[in-house]
């Protein structure tokens, strides 16, 4: 169970956009209510209303500052980038293989990363050995709980077609997020992935992730040499004629 | 990475308990009957103690039994194995000793084997998590056999292999100690590459997801302590090297200088094992600025 497929039919993965991620974190509500009504158990909160409250989710956002370096291309200004992080569903996912149980495992028909929850027994080493930080033990149940790329949605025949995609995906309104099919270079998240020039993180950790990041944009700057945009001139015109008369006439009243 | 008791307890009371067995098996001591039943009783208790141990970190202890199952690619299963065939072979070469003084000597050398077999399975499951660098290295693997025999042959009174295995298990610390404060760096894992927002510029923290604790934060973002460090590291060496030596190297071979260089090495251990979690970093704390 823990030995990982060859290759997987389909890569199915998340392509997240930091360009467009505006940093909402309605992405981690809709994760954390649909996870928590629908498969395995419920991600606990402790101490809800308390002084210290800490609870489990499968997707988080953080936001980092990056600065430029003072030559670089998009000049010196540091810029703020919404970063929201969940599990990357990796082709060589370490969490899989150390699992003693045989509860994580890696399906070989479309690659998405489980947790059979009957079969585990809580030890924490999946979560050790993920440098993602994509495995949280619940404390309340004990078992350990990561994102499943919503599958119970996105095969779900009862829900319209539409709602057929992860929670998270569904419910961003800023469109940062796109599910597909990485194993298809037609897909949307692979002609993204190619577009913008996706990136794996930490790539010399070789875990081989599927999901894939789109660097923020270049920003516009001020001080470049080609900026063309002019100044606005002023549009006031002294008035002539009838309209001048009036005026200076009016003016000396 | 947090250093949860549970977990210090059973890595240093089963690799104490498995050095034992190892050294009983060769018949250093030979041990017959009513010597062999105590010798065995302590072995196993150590040994046992540290297993259960083990079982009070899991957060669903329920499906303990299904660890066996994945002896394929898991060291953790392979360990739990192991450790149950070390302990039923030492078992039975034990039960011949002390019922029928019979030596089945073949049986001796093969828990000897098992024993140092599943020290070696304890340390890949730490060696094979790249994501805590410093874990990620073989030398991890000398540290956890040179401790495990040291205290082993502390305890079997073999007052030569002792002194020589507790220098030799200091050196084996201290090179560990140097080799693990330069991984994070040889793995090339920084805030840059966790978020891929290298190639604008130098990234920091502005705001964690949440303004609260987490379960990632408690587990692998431990710094409590930390700044103790190298205190840790000066106790260790007395009290797990340089107390047991002089000890060793004054007595000769009395019970009482033993005992007292088992306590030693014992206290010794255990904060070489605290200061092997509390000083591992996980990659992961880079993603919330932590290291």
């Amino acid at each position: 169970m823990t030995q990982l497929p060859q290759s997987t039919a389909k890569k199915l993965g998340l392509v997240i956009d930091l360009d467009t991620c505006v940093g909402c974190h309605a992405c981690v509500t809709s994760c954390k209510g649909w996870n928590t009504e629908n498969y395995g158990v419920p991600l606990s909160d402790d101490d809800a209303y308390g002084a210290n409250p800490i609870g489990t989710f499968l997707n988080r956002v953080h936001s980092f500052e990056v600065q430029p370096e003072a030559t670089g291309g998009c000049g010196s200004s540091a810029q703020t980038v919404h970063f929201p992080k969940s599990c990357l569903h990796c082709d060589d996912a370490p969490c899989v293989t150390v699992c003693p149980t045989g509860a994580s495992y890696k399906r070989q028909e479309d690659g998405i990363v489980l947790v059979d929850e009957d079969a585990c027994m809580g030890c924490g080493l999946c979560a050790w050995a993920c440098p993602y930080g994509a495995r949280e033990l619940d404390s309340d149940s004990g078992v350990m709980k990561k994102c499943t790329l919503c599958v119970d949605r996105i095969y779900n025949e009862n829900l319209p077609e539409e709602d057929r995609q992860p929670a998270c995906v569904r419910t961003c309104p800023a469109g940062a997020r796109h599910f597909g099919d990485f194993a298809d270079p037609e897909s949307n998240v692979s002609k993204l992935v190619e577009e913008r020039g996706g990136f794996e993180l930490m790539p010399e950790q070789g875990t081989k992730p599927v999901n894939r990041y789109l660097p923020p944009r270049k920003k516009d700057s001020w001080d470049s040499a080609n900026n063309n945009v002019l100044p606005l001139n002023a549009i006031s015109q002294e008035p002539k004629g009838f309209l001048k008369w009036l005026d200076s006439a009016l003016g000396k009243v | 990475m947090h250093p949860a008791p549970s977990v210090i307890i059973f890595t240093v009371l089963t690799g104490l308990g498995f050095g034992f067995i190892t050294w009983l098996g060769i018949g250093m001591p030979e041990v017959m009957g009513k010597s062999a039943f105590i010798t065995y009783f302590g072995a196993f208790a150590l040994s046992v103690i540290g297993l259960i141990s083990s079982t009070f970190h899991l957060g669903n202890p329920k499906n303990a039994y299904k660890s066996f199952s994945q002896w394929r690619t898991s060291w953790l299963s392979r360990e739990g194995w192991l450790a149950v065939a070390t302990l039923l072979v030492t078992g039975l070469f034990a039960f011949l000793l002390i019922f029928f003084d019979k030596n089945l000597q073949i049986l001796g050398y093969i828990s000897s084997v098992l024993a140092v077999l599943t020290v070696i399975a304890t340390s890949m499951i730490y060696i094979q998590i790249k994501a805590v660098p410093r874990w990620s290295h073989r030398s991890v693997m000398f540290y956890f056999i040179t401790v495990s025999l040291a205290g082993g042959a502390i305890l079997a009174g073999q007052h030569k292999p002792a002194l020589v295995l507790t220098i030799l298990a200091v050196i084996v610390q201290i090179v560990t100690w140097k080799i693990g404060d330069g991984r994070f760096k040889e793995s090339g894992s920084t805030m840059e590459t966790a978020t891929g927002l290298g190639s604008i510029g130098k990234v920091r923290l502005f705001e964690s997801p949440h303004t609260g604790d987490n379960y990632l934060l408690k587990e692998m973002a431990y710094v409590v302590g930390r700044r103790h460090a190298n205190k840790l590291r000066a106790l260790t060496l007395l009290f797990m090297g340089v107390i047991p030596a002089v000890l060793l190297l004054l007595s000769n071979g009395n019970t009482v200088a033993l005992v007292l260089t088992a306590i030693s090495h014992l206290i010794g251990a255990f904060a070489s094992r605290w200061l092997f979690f509390a000083e591992a970093e996980h990659v992961v704390g880079l993603y919330y600025g932590k290291r």
